[in-house]
């Protein structure tokens, strides 16, 4: 099963409809065993990461996204998804994020127009099958005014420049986040989705395998 | 390098799209799911869906086809026309709009932005500025209008556009009442006056004719995107056929999705 958390992020129903374009059914749930039982979780995101994750919490969804993460199975953040996974966001003054990431989230730089919002392009940093069938430097959506900064350069598995270069997908063992919204990037962002649910649900758990897990 | 957007702008009342009815390979250019999913695939960057009629039961049936056209269309869809407060800014971010675009509301409450910024995340907000060029005076300066441009309102554009994002606007979509519907170019020196003064993305409408009104838009009016509704819908020209003009003038665009060209 794919759970996709609901914690109260508008674009959920985005998220959704790009899953089931696949041919998949997500459930969608707030209920922490359903997200412990799925093979492959997606957690949305839009708005403030502060409310995000008081909103996670109210769910009571914080600690269960970190099992999900510790005992690596699939999990796909998206935007403000990601954003959460690091150790403290300076958004709305500096809040305690999920920490499975170490590193901070900061504020894009203000010589450039502030929300980066509109079509870039993710620099492939890695070989991994997320990218497979999407050519290097390929355009996503991004809408934004934070960006993550990881301690660990070794997470970083795409980069986009806005100013900054920032890390726009991360991938740590079985754990996809991007920065952008796969949901609203047309062809290549359904086929990033289609890349993870396939490599989550094979059986052999092909995914876990590739990083000799 | 962050790409600049080609935005068609869908005017829609009761259900049906007002202009494009020249579409030669649509079976139904009036029908707005069919003429999104033509436009997504030809490599629009986004969809403006505006509800023109602005009527309880108008809005109803826009509902109806945002739900409709979120289910095969995987771009930011942005809708506005009529939208008074937060509920039906939820609703039409539930049915699967990614932005809500607000003009008069916002002009007669501006704590609308506010608080649709702080339910939503100000990325979904978008106001919609429809300006007038005020007449006389030494230095060009604008004023903005309500209900579809038919009622003047004493404020400027420029206060206007930056008190907007102060409360929380995302994005500004602007359109010169001088220029709309001239097809003779957009209000440039309106686009990089608003472009200059926000921090926020500015979507420049109103007076696109040819694919040189494009270009000078995001160049002289500094504009992050350019907004068309009749060189599209009467198919004077295509989306690709902007996006290759744009290109070959040096602007960066999207064009690696379009049909034919994924590789």
């Amino acid at each position: 099963m794919i759970a996709i958390v609901d914690y109260g992020a508008g674009n959920l129903g985005s998220v959704v409809n790009a899953i089931r374009k696949l041919g998949y059914q997500p459930a969608v749930t707030r209920e922490p065993r359903t997200v412990l039982s799925s093979a492959a979780v997606i957690l949305p995101g839009v708005g403030a990461a502060g409310d995000a994750m008081e909103n996670l919490g109210a769910i009571g969804m914080t600690d269960v996204i970190r099992k999900v993460i510790h005992e690596k199975r699939p999990l796909f953040a998206v935007c403000v998804g990601l954003q959460l996974l690091f150790s403290s966001t300076e958004e709305g003054g500096l809040h305690k994020c999920l920490d499975v990431i170490p590193g901070t989230v900061k504020r894009l730089p203000q010589s450039l127009k502030v929300p980066h919002m509109g079509w870039n392009q993710v620099k492939q940093q890695v070989r991994h099958h997320l990218f497979s069938g999407i050519p290097d430097e390929a355009n996503f959506y991004f809408v934004h005014s934070y960006y993550a900064d990881p301690e660990d350069i070794s997470v970083v598995a795409g980069t986009t420049d806005y100013g900054v270069s920032m890390c726009s997908v991360a991938i740590r063992d079985n754990l996809v986040a991007t920065q952008f919204h796969p949901e609203k990037s047309g062809n290549w962002g359904l086929r990033m989705y289609s890349n993870f649910l396939e490599m989550a649900l094979s059986k052999e758990g092909r995914y876990g395998k590739e990083k000799g897990n | 390098m962050l790409t600049k957007r080609i935005i068609p702008c869908l005017d829609v009342t009761q259900g049906r799209v007002v202009k494009g009815t020249s579409f030669a390979d649509l079976r139904d250019a009036g029908d707005p799911v069919e003429l999104a999913a033509f436009y997504y695939e030809e490599g629009a960057d986004e969809l403006v869906f505006l509800d023109i009629g602005a009527t309880p039961e108008g809005r109803d049936i826009m509902v109806d086809v945002v739900e409709r056209v979120s289910k095969q269309v995987f771009i930011p869809l942005t809708v506005g026309g009529g939208l008074r407060g937060i509920d039906d800014m939820r609703r039409m971010l539930g049915a699967g709009a990614d932005k809500i675009s607000i003009n008069t509301a916002a002009v007669h409450s501006p704590g609308l932005i506010a608080d649709g910024a702080r339910r939503f995340g100000s990325q979904c907000i978008v106001v919609a500025i429809d300006a007038k060029r005020r007449m006389g005076g030494d230095t060009p300066g604008w004023e903005i209008c309500t209900y579809g441009g038919r009622v003047p309102m004493g404020i400027d554009a420029i206060t206007w556009s930056r008190r907007a994002v102060e409360l929380g606007a995302g994005e500004i979509l602007l359109t010169s009442w001088d220029a709309d519907g001239h097809r003779a170019g957009y209000d440039l020196e309106l686009t990089s006056a608003i472009s200059e003064t926000v921090i926020v993305p500015v979507i420049a409408s109103g007076g696109a004719g040819s694919l040189e009104h494009l270009y000078q838009a995001l160049v002289v009016g500094k504009a992050d995107a350019v907004l068309a509704a009749s060189i599209f819908h009467y198919q004077t020209y295509s989306i690709r056929q902007a996006k290759a003009y744009l290109a070959e003038k040096g602007i960066p665009v999207r064009t690696d999705q379009q049909i034919g060209v994924c590789r």
